[in-house]
């Protein structure tokens, strides 16, 4: 039994073999269909990993409470729109607040800054010491300022790695005076590069103690925003609606007004964006699955066709005595062979295709096994299915007819 | 009716029929068709076209059943036996030469020889297949073209390749559906006096021809129309080599 299957696999081998062409144009329905299904699983999947790890470098359990409403109704102009949150708030949040671990205030204006005899337009954001620890943000020289410095508010600076360079190109900007608005600053620390992230450039700025921009730069009295770590992931819903309570409180919002800051839950960003990176993954695999599908029909479709085409084979076939299972194993043969030579180099082509686009980007798609098995096996099933029906039409021939077939 | 028993027989066709039935007629293409072929016997089978010769090929074959009558192949009855197992009988027993030739395109000469050992059973080794389908293409005289593929050989050696995948399972029978047809005069000749040392060296050959010069070489000729076998004429002494010139008629 054995050695009559592995003599039919011989003969559909020849078989394929005589038609390199024809074989190799049939399979890459197969490769393109496995290929897509696992680049494409790939870039789904590398899309997560990074949209998970830009929410990650937003900081641990982070709360971002904004000045100004959020909901479009009524007269709310949105975020951001009315500065009413004060110092004194924070510090209420600080003290009362007790899942609160760190705390930063923002606030931020856009400026010109002078140094080594260049200019850069860049955003000068006031911060807090705490501010580093909230973000997981390094530093790649130098030190953070110090409370006591937020309460002197004084002009002292980190600088971001982008408008380091632009400012002092390959020079060492530690000790350097930046001038911002006619104010020398002395650069006391470098930032690592965190990379672009959530709409924005994080390299390209300069973070000083926010006292120093209200009183030195704008003459703010309010915070745009406040930066909040939490202790853990599972207190953050409720420390957001201790937050929202004590800040309803203190700006006296009877029950039927709505509030008037909003607040930035990183959790659910992070949980919102893993369910639609898992849709998008979904998505894109269904599309490349198709693709695959469509290969199978190509199969079949070259199969028939050589059935027709090799009717006169298939009755010498018959003739010099092979049985009918004989020949349908053979067309089966070919077809199973055709998918699992597909989807073998469709695998590689899948894999190569992946590594491409990670070279021509800062995008990383990440194969994952499972969808290599699963577009495999897929592969082969798709040649027994879409074989099967060619096999059989193949093994039905009569012989006579066959034979004469021009 | 005069018959050359050269040995016991191999062939017993009693009162066999083939009718085609399509939806409106019935066309009797062999009525009643009674035959011995003895083993050694070297048979023309001639007629005009339509008398039936190419459906009595098909039978004796076992590529087509008859309708009635029965036919004993080798003391087997034909019509007894399934789908699968006359598909044994024409691996082990049977030998086929086409007019057209019938190779597999794209196919060294070998590997078209050794196709009936691939569906032999028990399953036959490659290296045994590879030797005596060398050894049936040494018979014809083809063996320095093993290698070569259908379209790179002539007529004449694309039907001797033929001939040696007939003989390759040393079949009892050889049935050649007009092997010269497509062949020149010369050709032919070469062909049928190869049919005649396969002969003589024991295989019963039955071929169909309409060419009368073709049929002399060949022991006994048989006569058909409509149908019937209408002449039987066994030839008691063949010459080898032919009887006469052919391309003087």
């Amino acid at each position: 039994m054995l050695s009559r299957l592995s003599q039919t696999a011989w003969i559909a081998i020849r078989a394929l073999s005589r038609n390199k062409l024809r074989s190799g144009l049939t399979a890459l329905g197969i490769i393109i269909g496995v290929a897509s299904v696992i680049a494409m699983v790939a870039v789904g999947n590398g899309a997560r990993i990074r949209i998970q790890s830009q929410v990650a470098a937003l900081g641990q359990n982070l709360l971002t409470i904004f000045a100004g409403s959020s909901r479009s109704g009524g007269v709310n102009a949105g975020a951001g729109s009315a500065s009413v949150i004060t110092l004194a708030d924070v510090q209420a949040i600080g003290r009362e607040v007790t899942d609160v671990v760190a705390l930063s205030p923002e606030v931020s204006t856009p400026a010109q800054a002078i140094a080594n005899g260049r200019n850069w337009s860049t955003s000068i954001v006031g911060e807090s010491p705490d501010y580093l620890i909230i973000r997981d943000w390094k530093l790649a020289a130098g030190r953070m300022f110090t409370e006591r410095e937020v309460r002197a508010a004084a002009r002292i600076a980190l600088i971001g790695s982008e408008t380091a360079t632009e400012l002092f190109g390959p020079l060492d900007p530690l000790g350097q005076t930046v001038r911002i608005k006619n104010i020398p600053f002395v650069i006391t620390g470098v930032l690592m590069s965190k990379g672009a992230g959530m709409g924005q450039n994080q390299d390209d700025r300069i973070i000083v103690p926010y006292t120093t921009v209200m009183k030195r730069l704008t003459g703010d009295r309010y915070l745009r925003s406040v930066n909040v770590q939490i202790g853990s992931a599972e207190r953050m819903e409720a420390a957001q609606q201790q937050i929202t309570s004590l800040l309803r409180q203190r700006h006296r919002l009877g029950a039927e007004r709505s509030d008037d800051f909003s607040i930035f839950n990183q959790k659910e960003i992070a949980d919102t964006a893993s369910s639609i990176t898992t849709v998008i993954t979904l998505l894109l695999g269904a599309i490349a699955g198709i693709s695959l599908l469509v290969g199978g029909i190509g199969i079949m479709n070259i199969m028939l066709v050589s059935v027709t085409e090799r009717t006169r084979e298939i009755g010498i076939r018959i003739a010099v005595g092979a049985r009918a299972s004989a020949i349908k194993m053979q067309f089966l043969i070919e077809a199973i062979t055709l998918s699992i030579f597909g989807g073998s180099v469709g695998v590689i082509a899948g894999i190569g295709t992946s590594k491409l686009i990670s070279f021509t980007g800062n995008f990383k798609p990440v194969v994952s096994g499972g969808s290599i098995l699963l577009a495999f096996g897929v592969s082969v099933a798709i040649g027994i299915f879409f074989g099967f029906y060619p096999a059989t039409r193949a093994a039905a021939l009569d012989p006579i007819d066959a034979l004469r077939y021009e | 009716m005069i018959t050359q028993s050269s040995g016991p027989v191999l062939v017993a066709l009693k009162e066999l029929a083939k009718i085609y039935r399509t939806s409106e007629v019935e066309v009797n293409a062999v009525c009643g068709v009674t035959l011995e072929i003895h083993k050694g016997d070297f048979l023309a089978v001639m007629g005009a076209s339509g008398s039936g010769k190419s459906s009595l090929m098909n039978m004796l074959g076992c590529l087509d059943r008859s309708s009635s009558g029965t036919y004993w192949l080798d003391g087997v009855d034909v019509a007894r036996l399934d789908r699968n197992e006359l598909a044994g009988l024409r691996n082990r027993k049977l030998g086929f030469v086409f007019q057209g030739f019938n190779l597999l395109a794209r196919t060294s000469a070998l590997e078209n020889v050794e196709l009936p050992l691939l569906y032999s059973d028990p399953a036959v080794p490659l290296r045994e297949r590879r030797q005596r389908a060398l050894q049936a293409l040494e018979w014809v005289g083809l063996s320095p073209r093993a290698k070569h593929h259908p379209s790179q050989l002539s007529g004449g050696q694309q039907q001797r390749v033929a001939i040696a995948r007939a003989l390759v399972n040393w079949p009892e029978l050889i049935l050649a559906d007009e092997p010269t047809g497509n062949l020149d005069t010369r050709t032919g000749i070469e062909i049928m006096q190869l049919f005649q040392t396969l002969n003589a060296s024991g295989i019963t050959i039955i071929m169909v021809t309409h060419e009368p010069d073709i049929a002399e070489y060949c022991k006994r000729i048989v006569q058909m129309r409509d149908g019937r076998v209408v002449s039987d004429t066994g030839k008691p002494s063949p010459r080898i080599g032919g009887p006469r010139e052919l391309g003087s008629s």
